[in-house]
């Protein structure tokens, strides 16, 4: 079972939020075919938020092809979205860790991280194209 | 769609003041519909007017389809928790919930009643003068919703509460909306409290109705627009409120449709910032046309 957040800063409505939360989990291997996702009233009342909103973000993933509500039992995952590179994951994650942790000792912040990750994403896939 | 709250030219007089004016509203069924505006805007009055602790001095009110008051049938379909949340202090938790199953016979749910007090670690025995400011907030609650109505009226019912407690109350709130058909209706001086937990939006001002409408709706239908000092306000918006620096200009507008303008920056808009905006500018209001909007 997956856990839900909402970035109240975030651009993002709230229902995008938390497709997106799925969507991840789909495709870091977190959520897989048959897993059951959280019942409407419970992320309701774990993130503090209109019923509806949850509703929406299902209906979305539901047309998306990638869970199915089932009357009476829930809502459940019918496709995953992890590729044939998730059985890597776990040592790039290990070194990513390594690697965060140099970062941290360096003195930089979560912010600064994101920043320097994106950038760095950005001019390798520039490279990439070249 | 069926309507759970409806009032048409709704006005009360206490004395000499309006406390309401001409107040036409609808709340969906189904809907978490935040009542926000200054204070002495109405909306207590319209809160009592709505579960008959109030007769109208003019015009109506129906809830369900029927005046409120009118019998005890409709009375018993409708919850409502005023503000600071008044039990008797004397009594323990396990009182209230006696004379409330007295008091409501057929209709009240002990078992969910127990259920969410033990949930919440509220001890039945304990008078409820000894309990926090938050656990009389849930005791009032779930007081209100173990009559299982169809209609929930809270009057502020967080504004006394510190942050975690509020969140507490508010995620409680939430959960029951999902499991029921419940209708909400809750007013509040916290906007961020409302926002992502209120569907519907009623902004009363100066006591009349100035803003009503699917909070989805009124989000997508108003933008902040930053620009030049000196260039004119962009065709197809109405302002809501305009500041200007040296430099630029800031404007909070409703959109009359989709719109791009190449002099302005256009940045959705919080709830938040949408109430502060009308609430700054008494003058500008929005209503669905005559058939509704949603």
């Amino acid at each position: 079972m997956i856990g839900f957040r909402l970035d109240g800063r975030s651009n993002v409505v709230p229902y995008l939020q938390l497709v997106d939360q799925v969507r991840q989990a789909l495709r870091t291997g977190l959520l897989e075919p048959g897993d059951q996702l959280p019942t409407v009233r419970e992320v309701a009342e774990s993130v503090a938020i209109n019923p509806n909103t949850v509703l929406k973000a299902y209906r979305q993933l539901e047309h998306e092809g990638l869970v199915e509500g089932r009357p009476g039992q829930g809502t459940f995952v019918v496709r995953s979205l992890a590729g044939p590179s998730l059985a890597s994951h776990a040592a790039l994650r290990r070194s990513l860790h390594a690697w965060l942790q140099k970062a941290r000792d360096a003195g930089l912040e979560p912010e600064d991280i994101e920043a320097l990750f994106g950038t760095t994403l950005h001019a390798f896939e520039q490279e990439g194209v070249a | 769609m069926s309507v759970a709250l409806e009032t048409t030219g709704l006005a009360k007089r206490y004395g000499r003041t309006w406390a309401l004016r001409d107040c036409t509203l609808s709340v969906p069924r189904g809907r978490v519909a935040a009542v926000v505006g200054p204070n002495g805007a109405g909306k207590t009055t319209l809160m009592r007017l709505a579960v008959g602790l109030r007769r109208p001095t003019r015009g109506s009110v129906s809830v369900f389809g029927q005046a409120p008051r009118d019998d005890a049938e409709s009375l018993a379909r409708v919850g409502f928790v005023a503000q600071e949340t008044p039990l008797y202090r004397d009594l323990t938790v396990a009182d209230h919930l006696e004379v409330g199953r007295r008091l409501n016979g057929d209709r009240w749910d002990s078992t969910s009643a127990s259920e969410r007090l033990a949930k919440l670690s509220i001890p039945l025995e304990r008078r409820t003068g000894e309990l926090s400011g938050g656990q009389r907030a849930q005791v009032s609650l779930t007081m209100a919703l173990a009559k299982r109505p169809d209609l929930l009226v809270l009057d502020e019912p967080v504004a006394s509460l510190d942050p975690l407690a509020r969140r507490t109350f508010l995620a409680e709130l939430m959960g029951e909306v999902a499991a029921s058909e419940l209708t909400v209706l809750l007013s509040s001086h916290v906007i961020a409290d409302l926002e992502h937990r209120c569907d519907y939006l009623v902004i009363l001002s100066d006591s009349r109705v100035q803003v009503l409408g699917d909070v989805d709706d009124l989000l997508a239908s108003h933008a902040v627009f930053i620009g030049p000092a000196d260039g004119p306000v962009p065709d197809g918006v109405s302002v809501v409120t305009s500041q200007r620096t040296d430099r630029q200009r800031s404007l909070t507008v409703r959109m009359d449709g989709p719109m791009r303008s190449p002099r302005w920056a256009s940045h959705p808009i919080s709830l938040e910032d949408l109430v502060l905006a009308y609430l700054g500018a008494p003058g500008a209001g929005t209503l669905p046309g005559p058939e509704g909007s949603t």
